[in-house]
């Protein structure tokens, strides 16, 4: 086993672990700080695939701004973080069965596929990913559709979310 | 090195975990909560494709950037909601969200 091999193996552990905290731990608020935890995980795992530009927007978008984003919701509605009663509905179990049927069959899928044991490629030396990657939302040639696409989205969205969440008072 | 297996396990327990929390849990919170390590999983296959494909192809980490858009404009939506549905009624609650339930 090589060290980047054990990075990769605490990291998973530490992230998969911190999300089955995320959906089982009753306190929200805690439910929110283990998501955090998770999201820095996937971070790391994104600095392992040298993908340096994700694990910072994963930073900055993901924990700081959604991380918060739910941790001011779960303040806004205490009275059912507090609640007592059962936070699982009733039919849990199915739930559960469904969940790892869904793990068990993407993993048999993942196994059975041939070129999911090959190992990555060397990145060539002077390769400039963050270039590459502006160049590929702006040019005209390549993703600026969808980029701008998902740009308009994001502003119908934040306006939607302004207007359904204004008290009108 | 590691094998791309690896990384397409984790996603696929990190996108299980997120499917078992936003059918179980009560409080849609929480589900938002599972949605958002579902869409994380997602990301984590595009940026693994990427790096095990051609690394000139930039289309993994494009579409991992949509992804994280619209994971923004989905949790501004849904805390929208909630919050709004809290002041109206007064649950975050799923099972007792059942106005348009027949």
């Amino acid at each position: 086993m090589t060290a980047e091999q054990i990075i990769f193996l605490i990291v998973a552990l530490v992230t998969l672990g911190s999300a089955f905290m995320v959906v089982t731990t009753r306190n929200l608020i805690h439910a929110a700080f283990w998501l955090v935890a998770t999201l820095f995980g996937v971070a790391v795992v994104y600095a392992l695939l040298n993908a340096g530009f994700l694990a910072v927007v994963q930073v900055v978008v993901y924990i700081g701004a959604i991380a918060i984003l739910f941790i001011f919701a779960v303040m806004l509605t205490r009275k059912d973080a507090r609640d007592q009663g059962p936070q699982t509905n009733k039919t849990w179990w199915i739930g559960a069965l469904l969940a790892v049927g869904a793990f068990f069959g993407l993993v048999s899928l993942v196994l059975g596929w041939g070129g999911s044991s090959k190992a990555a490629a060397g990145i060539p030396s002077g390769f400039d990913a963050v270039g590459l990657l502006g160049e590929a939302l702006t040019s005209p040639n390549a993703y600026v559709l969808p980029f701008e696409v998902a740009s308009v989205l994001l502003l119908a969205a934040l306006v939607g979310a302004v207007y359904v969440a204004f008290n009108r008072k | 090195m590691i094998p791309l297996s690896w990384y397409l396990i984790l996603s696929a327990g990190l996108f299980s975990i997120g499917l078992f929390g936003v059918l179980t849990r009560r409080n849609a919170v929480a589900i938002l909560l599972g949605v958002e390590l579902m869409l994380n999983s997602v990301n984590v296959n595009l940026a693994a494709f990427w790096r095990y494909g051609d690394v000139n192809q930039m289309a993994g980490q494009v579409f991992a950037i949509v992804v994280f858009a619209v994971a923004a404009a989905e949790v501004a939506v849904g805390l929208a909601l909630v919050i709004s549905v809290y002041r109206k009624r007064n649950t975050v609650i799923a099972d007792e969200i059942d106005l348009m339930k027949w």
